[in-house]
This record gives structure tokens, sequence and C-alpha cells, in this order.
């Protein structure tokens, strides 16, 4: 449907992304691939989904905005009809989520020359992978508690602390961290790194096993650990302001570097039906019941909600607060992805006891394990409840929580 | 076709919308909507006859700014506008709540423009307010489902039967009227005070609208009443369904945010414990609710609005996903602007009410959520 509104050179890229995801998909492999980048956690899924990466930015479809010197194809405005095309193409996700998404979008901002030439390519390449060291076992919610220090000594920096939540550590070569160079001030007591993770002297990658029984994600430790002043992003004291660029692009207000396969919303809701019609109940089947028919209408007007406010919200006229639809969006998406699997347990009835690696689960089991999977999106980036706080204070100008 | 980046809202759309938006909150301020509607509340809901107040005057300045002839095309003497501008008109009008024959003529035009019956066109885009006579008393939407018959009467044909669920009956000039014969469903226009039509009016809780059962006791029509002929009426009803359903979520809209920015404002003065309430989670997250409900139910009917335009195949899916989503943002917003108004809020003095009551009324017609919800999984099932 968006197609229709694509202008003569966007529905030939439209129909160039299709055309080469048609004849370049890759073949199935022979191990269980994760449903999102986050739970990547063996060599041989890295070097599959790199090697996916690799080929995609190759034929233009990922860094598809970013200008040509720093990786990217100088195609501006096209990258959402390639995470598009991806999406509806059902073909694996990028595994360099945080660096494209945003880690990539962060340094285009407010990087110098310099770093946006050093790594901007193999950020896009996935030839490195990227980590976002934020969170702490203290700073969740309230971010800009961030204790991590980092003391200047020369044309050094030492830093010392505990990263909490970090997806794909363990395979990173960088990570974008949140240090903290002053007690004095909260917020602008705050500098933002790019850090090194890979081999760096001092830094303990610990891996932490999620409800669903997968790491993935990791605890970082930094003891020591020597960064030189020219991995600083932007000026000491603004880190704050550098992070809210990242959170930006983390809760989905903007479009990122690349991002793509996967499993799009829409299908998901193809999917919930066509798991309802196969779902018998005794003589019937569970789309039969009114009350499935309406719990699956419900998530598809809420699927469609959200592509149709991203339309509207590039129409000023039709927008009361510039900031009004862009914060909704993260969340939206985790508690729609969160309810719409939820469903998928209910639908499937006692089959949906049935976990990854039961020949007799639908979807492979796909459910239930999205379902507990998706409590890491309803929490991270800002927890849902951070963001009603956002959303209450910023746009209808209730009085401040903190 | 290529759909417009714009959803079709451009300067000109954005000109009339803004003009409606001051030329409504100048002329329908709360303290006057209340003078008109709910002075007192024994006249409000106990009289023999419920009062119908509306201003003429304000319909007048309407026709004069070209309202009634927006969507009229051109070649009916009307402005030929998108349907997206009627869209956010509607909405203007559920934000101020007023009694206005607006937002059923512009259902009935939606009707006679499907029908191609360009005269009846000329006298809406002329200043003439019309409704839509076509629901039986079970409350079935079902396009073409009526209890009025045409029968044949001499050389024309006699219309007997009746009409519930008129919408401001009283304030229109014409009625468009659905009638079943042999040949199945055609569509009539019948002057409200044309013998042998009876205009019963409903008692109802929103007193910002008028309702009416309108019977038709052997009611003359020539051939010059008839918009759509014998077995055409149907489809007309079925090709203007989307813009009906629209135009509600639209009036729904409308009046959610009103809600919604009222309680804000009473969250941030009213003080308890020593702070405005609206600091509080428990009355600031579900505002925030209310919010994210609005905006989708907005983002929807703009999105089926414009399909009716450019993409007629798929305005049935959006249309009833907008009066879906907006019939549910309609009644959460209503719930809480009650609620978190506290003590007050239950009182005929606090104004949340008159909102409250208009939303419970838009929520049913053409379909609550559960009904759209209902007709959209079969139209999801097919795509699937």
């Amino acid at each position: 449907m968006s197609e229709k509104r694509d202008t003569q050179d966007q529905a030939e890229f439209r129909e160039y992304c299709r055309r080469w995801l048609e004849e370049n998909r890759p073949p199935a492999p022979s191990f269980r691939l994760p449903i999102s980048p986050i739970e990547v956690s063996s060599e041989e899924q890295r070097q599959y989904l790199c090697a996916w990466q690799k080929k995609c930015h190759a034929a233009g479809l990922v860094g598809t905005d970013y200008p040509k010197e720093y990786g990217g194809h100088g195609h501006k405005g096209f990258q959402a009809i390639a995470s598009q095309e991806m999406g509806r193409a059902g073909v694996p996700f990028m595994i360099n989520v945080i660096g494209l998404g945003m880690a990539a979008p962060t340094i285009l901002v407010h990087g110098t020359e310099d770093q946006k030439r050093r790594f901007l390519p193999p950020l896009l390449s996935s030839d490195e992978i990227w980590c976002q060291g934020f969170s702490e076992p203290g700073a969740g919610s309230d971010l800009a508690s961030a204790a991590t220090s980092v003391v200047r000594e020369g044309d050094n920096w030492i830093v010392n602390g505990h990263k909490v939540w970090t997806s794909l550590a363990h395979f990173a070569s960088w990570m974008i961290l949140l240090g903290r160079h002053t007690k004095a001030d909260k917020y602008n007591g705050l500098t933002y790194f790019i850090a090194p993770i890979r081999d760096a002297k001092g830094v303990t990658v610990r891996p932490l096993v999620k409800i669903t029984g997968e790491t993935g994600f990791n605890e970082v430790l930094f003891e020591d650990v020597v960064i030189p002043d020219s991995l600083r992003l932007d000026e000491v004291g603004k880190g704050w302001t550098v992070a809210m660029t990242t959170l930006t692009y983390e809760r989905g207000a903007a479009e990122g570097a690349g991002s793509g396969g996967g499993t799009s919303v829409e299908e998901y809701v193809n999917e919930l039906i066509a798991l309802a019609k196969r779902t018998k109940r005794g003589a019937a089947t569970a789309w039969d019941d009114a009350v499935v028919r309406d719990k699956v209408a419900q998530i598809a007007i809420r699927a469609e909600g959200l592509r149709q406010n991203a339309r509207r919200m590039r129409i000023e006229a039709l927008v009361d607060h510039p900031m009004r639809i862009p914060l909704q969006s993260k969340v939206l998406i985790t508690e729609l992805i969160q309810d719409l699997s939820a469903l998928g347990v209910e639908i499937a009835g006692p089959h949906a006891s049935r976990y990854l690696g039961d020949p007799g689960a639908p979807d492979g089991g796909h459910w239930p394990h999205a379902y507990m999977n998706s409590y890491g999106m309803t929490i991270a980036a800002g927890s849902n409840e951070i963001q009603r706080n956002i959303l209450g204070e910023r746009v209808l100008g209730l009085p401040k929580s903190k | 076709m290529a759909l417009t980046k714009d959803l079709g809202f451009g300067p000109d759309e954005q000109l009339v919308r803004d003009q409606a938006r001051k030329l409504l909150s100048d002329s329908v301020p709360v303290d006057k909507l209340r003078v008109l509607v709910a002075r007192d509340h024994h006249e409000a809901y106990e009289t023999k006859i419920q009062p119908a107040s509306w201003d003429d005057g304000l319909w007048k300045q309407m026709v004069e700014l070209g309202w009634s002839a927006l969507s009229v095309p051109e070649s009916a003497g009307g402005l030929g506008m998108k349907t997206i501008v009627s869209v956010a008109l509607a909405e203007e009008l559920g934000r101020v709540a007023v009694p206005s024959p607006l937002p059923a003529t512009l259902a009935a035009t939606a009707v006679l423009k499907a029908a191609g019956a360009t005269a009846w066109l000329e006298k809406i885009a002329g200043g003439e307010a019309a409704t839509l006579a076509i629901t039986p008393e079970s409350g079935s939407w079902e396009p073409g489902d009526t209890d009025v018959e045409a029968r044949a009467a001499g050389a024309g044909v006699a219309l007997h039967g009746k009409a519930a669920f008129v919408q401001d009956a009283r304030k229109a000039r014409l009625l468009v009227v659905a009638a079943k014969s042999a040949g199945g469903v055609a569509l009539y226009v019948v002057p409200v005070d044309a013998p042998g039509v009876t205009v019963t009016p409903d008692r109802i809780v929103d007193l910002t609208r008028d309702q009416a059962t309108v019977t038709f006791d052997g009611v003359a029509v020539d051939a010059k009443s008839v918009a759509a002929g014998e077995g055409k009426g149907k489809a007309a009803l079925e090709t203007a369904l989307p813009t009906i359903l629209t135009l509600l979520a639209a009036d729904a809209c409308g009046a959610a945010e009103w809600q919604l920015q009222t309680t804000a404002d009473y969250a941030k003065s009213r003080v308890q414990f020593e702070r405005p309430i609206g600091f509080f989670q428990a009355v600031k997250h579900p505002l925030v609710n209310v919010m994210l409900g609005i905006d989708r139910a907005r983002s929807l009917t703009y999105a089926a609005a414009c399909a009716i335009d450019e993409d007629p195949a798929d305005a049935l899916r959006l249309a009833r996903m907008a009066k879906a989503a907006a019939s549910d943002a309609a009644a959460f917003a209503s719930d809480r602007s009650v609620q978190l108004h506290g003590g007050i809020g239950f009182t005929w003095e606090c104004d949340v009410h008159l909102w409250f009551k208009r939303q419970k009324h838009t929520e049913q017609l053409f379909g609550n959520a559960t009904q759209q919800r209902a007709h959209l999984a079969r139209i999801l099932e097919a795509a699937v």
C-alpha cells in the first residue's frame, strides 16, 4: 500500500530491492536463527548474519541514506524503502542493529570528520559490531544517574564502571558509552565515548541469561580501561545531549542507517489469522470464535494505526505538537508486539505450552518465546512507564514526576 | 494511481479547516453551548418533547462559507473539495460539540453523490440541510436494511413504514429515504414537511443532537424525488458507507481531543496532597493512554478519508478501523474525563457531561467498535 505513494525514483528503487532480495535470499541455515539481533549467541549465527549484512550493504540496502565518503550509498531518503522491502521479503535481520540504529546516526550527528571516516564504513558492512553502554545496575529508567567514571589523564581517559543489558557485547568491537566525568552535576556531568571492547585491556564481558533461556546480552566491566581523547564524541559535559540523539533513534522516532529483515508487524497479524484458522477447537477452529476474531481485529487496528501515525507525522498541519507522535512510537510498537504474541499464545491454547525445539510446538515455539522476549522491549530504552511520564510532561504539560 | 504524500491535506484544505476552527471556537464557547442545550436539567430531560435547540444563524453562516457545498461536486454547484476537508470539518464540529445539521447533511451528501442525484445535491449546496432516513427500528446498519416500503400508487409510488434513528431530523429540511420494493432498494428525497411524513422525536441522552423516528404514511413521491432507482439504492449506500463511518470517527476524535485537553488542564490546576493531581502517575498515565488512543484514531481517520478519494478499494477496511478506533478512543476519553474530574465531574454543573453524552451517541452510530471489528475480521480474512 505504501508503494502507491512512491515517486518514480522511489518506485524504481523499490523494484530493484524486491528483485535483488528475490535473487539473493540466503539459504536457510542448518542451525536455528534467533528472532532478533539481541539474541544472537553462537559464532555460527554471527558468521551467517554478518555475511548477510555485508552482502546487503554492498547491494545498497544498508547505509542507503549515508554519504558515500562514510561507506554509504548517498541515496538520501531511500533507506526506509529498503528496510520496508527487507521486512516484507522476510529475509534475515541485520545483525549490527545497535550500530545501524543508534551508533551510526549518533556519530553522523556528533562525530568529527575523522570519527565518521574511521567508524562508519566497517559499521555499515558489519565488519565491526557495536554495542551500547548506557544502563547500569543503578541507572535504569533514571539513565542520567549513570555512574561509570571517566577521568582525564593527559590525552587519555581512564574508565571504571559496570554496564548491563549490553546486547551483542560478546561480538562487539566498539561500544557507545555514557560516562561520568564529575558528580557535581547530574546531567552536565556526563560525557559520551566510543569505547574499545574486543581485546581491550581491563574490559570483561560476561553473558547474562534471559527468561527465555537464551544469552545474547551481557554485563560489561571496565577496570582502569584507557581510552584516547580522540574517541570522545562531542564535548566534555555534552553526554546527555548526545545520548538523547541516540535515544531518539533507539525509540524509533527517526530512521537510522538501516534495519529491516525479520518479520514485520503486518506479517505477524496474518500469521495470527493463519494460526487461528488451523487451531482446532472441537469441530470448529479458533477463528470461528467471534471473541478471537475481535481480538485479532484489535491487533490489526493497532498495527495499521502505527503505520498511519508514521504517515501523518510528516504532515505538519495534521499534528498538534511536533513530538506528540514521535514520542509515542516506542510504547506503541513494543506493547503491540507483546500483546500480539500473548494473543498467539492464547489462540494456540495447550499447544503453546510447547517451547522451542519441541516438534509439536506451533510455529516452532515462536509464540511463547516471542511473548516472554517482548518484555525486553517494553523495559529497554526507557521503560514504557518512563515513556508515559515523558509524554505526559512534554506533550500534555503535566507536572514533572521528579 | 499514486497516493498523495500529504494525505490530500494541502494549503487549500488547511485554510478551510483553520477557518472552521476559528469560527467555531469564537461562536460556540462552552458557556454559550450550555445556554443552548443544558441551561436546565428539567428542560433537557423531563419536558414532554425534548428541546432540540440549535443556532440557525450559525447554520446560515456555515452555508455562506460554503460548508454545505464543500463535498458537493462542482457539476452540481458545489466546491468539489476532497473528502478529507469534510472530515476535518467534522472533527472541528465534534471538538466544540455544536448542535448543527451539518454532520447529517455531510452524510446525506455522501449518499446522494454516490447515487449521482445532481438536482438534490444542488439544493444541499444551496443550503438545504438533509439527513438520512435509512435505518430500521432493529438498528441494523447494513446498507439496504429498511422498514420503509415503496408501493405503487396510481401513476407513481407512495412510501409506507418508518425509519428509526434519523439524526437531527428537526434541523433538516430534506430526508434521504431508503425504501424497498420487489425491484430492490431505492432512494428517495422527501421534504420533512411533505404530507404523510411524521417526525416523532426520541428522548435521547445526547443533548447536542436530536434524533427521531420518522413515519411515512402513504407519502407520494414522483420521478423528481428519485435519487437512486429500484435496485440501485443499496449500492449507493455501500459506496457512501466509508465516508459516513469516517465522518463519525472524525467527530469522535475532535470531541475526544477536547476531553483530553480539558481534563489535562484540570489535572494541572486541581491540588490535592499539596500537588496538582497531574503529578500522580495514576492520573498522568491514563491521560497519556487517552492521547495514544486519539492519535491512532485520528491517523486512521485521515488515512480512510484519503483512501475514499484515492484508493476506494481499500477505503472500507480503513474506515471500519477508523470508526472502531475512534469509538474506543471516545469511550476511554469519556470515562477518564468524568472520573479524573472527581466529584465535580459527576455534576450537571461541570461541562464534561456534554461531550461524554455526545461521545456515547457517536460510538453507536453506524456500528460501535465491536461491530466494526466483526466486519473488519472478514475483510482481513479475505486478504490472508
